[in-house]
């Protein structure tokens, strides 16, 4: 049996492509190190801990800023710690929030452990379980084209998982500074005013 | 008829501007959960665990609104990671409504120990906690709970104690006559 053919940073370089103004959390882990080597901005909110919360982050978000997209981009390992969350969001059905779960079936920062879904476990069946309306299962270029499709066109909330190879992120290390994360982020999207003397 | 701290915890959200409550149900939030579900102004998530509240407490904050959080005190040992690798790591503003099991006339000996757990983890993660066992007190420290969460980034847990909301007979909320078994 192969494995999967598609390689984490070509999938991330091509969907944030098309990013338009998308917020994007990164789930800890590889999607960090990928999100800043692809598209590094201020609407970006990298997750250094946390595990299990990147979801119900980005569905927070989403509630907030209904008009603008929120992107989560996250890992197997990630996700199956914060499964639940797939429930919650299916039951606010957020119209601007969509997950990308990028699967290599492994623990990629801790030494590539396996994780569940290596052996069989289904990230997509799970979201569909929990009532999420829109889900895709991602293992071809052409699979990655419909992804994109779909994160611009809609309907959203979706969750999609990318079977990606196990292979490295790439090298590029964003602030691990949680304050500053923040108040960037805030800032990118209310202004400076509002995201430092809230009212 | 509504408790009294709930009618004043639900106009000091509106007060203070808090659009989204994420909870996990307990028997002394009922009320609460009910007028703010009933509140078109307020958006309610009832979530399938308490860590997920403090990620879309955080998450919500991120996008320039105010979340608060209701959950029973078991719940609380959900949230320990969240609470100290998101709300410290990154100063996120929190606020937690608690309401406590495992304290005044407890008749569920599993209760007892999460119960008394509470305000030490709590502490150790940093999150400022008011306990409260009367209406009055329960609106003062919800008032000034929700100012310090969101004027100055802090995490603050308001305790509901058992003297205020009644020790639960879980029993009677079963069936009104029991037959116990032993070995």
């Amino acid at each position: 049996m192969s494995g999967p053919d598609l390689v984490r940073g070509n999938v991330i370089d091509r969907l944030l492509q098309d990013r338009g103004d998308a917020l994007v959390i990164a789930g800890l882990g590889s999607p960090v190190w990928d999100l800043a080597s692809s598209d590094h901005r201020p609407e970006n909110f990298y997750l250094w801990g946390g595990m299990g919360c990147a979801v119900s982050m980005g569905l927070g978000c989403a509630l907030a800023q209904s008009k603008r997209k929120v992107w989560v981009i996250t890992g197997d390992g990630e996700a199956l710690m914060g499964v639940g969350s797939f429930a919650t969001v299916a039951l606010q059905r957020p119209s601007n929030l969509a997950v990308i779960v990028l699967d290599n079936e492994h623990y990629g920062e801790t030494g590539m452990q396996p994780t569940a879904t290596r052996q069989g476990t289904d990230l997509a069946a799970m979201a569909l379980g929990a009532g999420i309306p829109t889900t895709m299962m991602v293992t071809s270029e052409a699979d990655v084209e419909r992804l994109a499709d779909a994160l611009a066109t809609g309907p959203l909330p979706l969750v999609a998982v990318v079977k990606v190879q196990s292979s490295k992120p790439r090298p590029v290390l964003p602030p691990r500074d949680g304050v500053y994360l923040k108040n960037r982020f805030r800032q990118a999207v209310l202004g400076a005013t509002n995201a430092m003397q809230p009212r | 008829m509504t408790d009294l701290w709930t009618v004043e915890t639900h106009r000091l959200f509106k007060e203070h501007g808090v659009k989204t409550v994420g909870y996990v149900p307990d028997a002394g939030l009922t009320d609460l959960i009910n007028t703010c579900e009933a509140d078109n102004d307020i958006r309610t998530v009832v979530m399938t665990t308490e860590e997920e509240g403090i990620g879309l407490a955080a998450g919500a904050w991120l996008g320039g609104d105010k979340a608060a959080l209701l959950m029973q005190s078991s719940g609380v040992g959900n949230t320990v990671n969240a609470i100290a690798s998101i709300v410290s790591s990154c100063q996120f503003p929190l606020f937690m409504i608690v309401t406590m099991r495992g304290q005044y006339g407890e008749s569920n000996p599993w209760q007892i120990p999460m119960g008394t757990a509470v305000v030490p983890v709590l502490k150790s993660l940093g999150v400022h906690v008011f306990e409260v066992e009367t209406e009055r007190d329960a609106a003062e420290a919800i008032e000034n709970g929700l100012k310090m969460a969101f004027v100055s980034n802090a995490a603050v847990a308001v305790l509901i104690g058992q003297r205020l909301i009644g020790a639960k007979s879980f029993i009677a909320d079963v069936a009104e006559e029991v037959n116990h078994v032993g070995a």
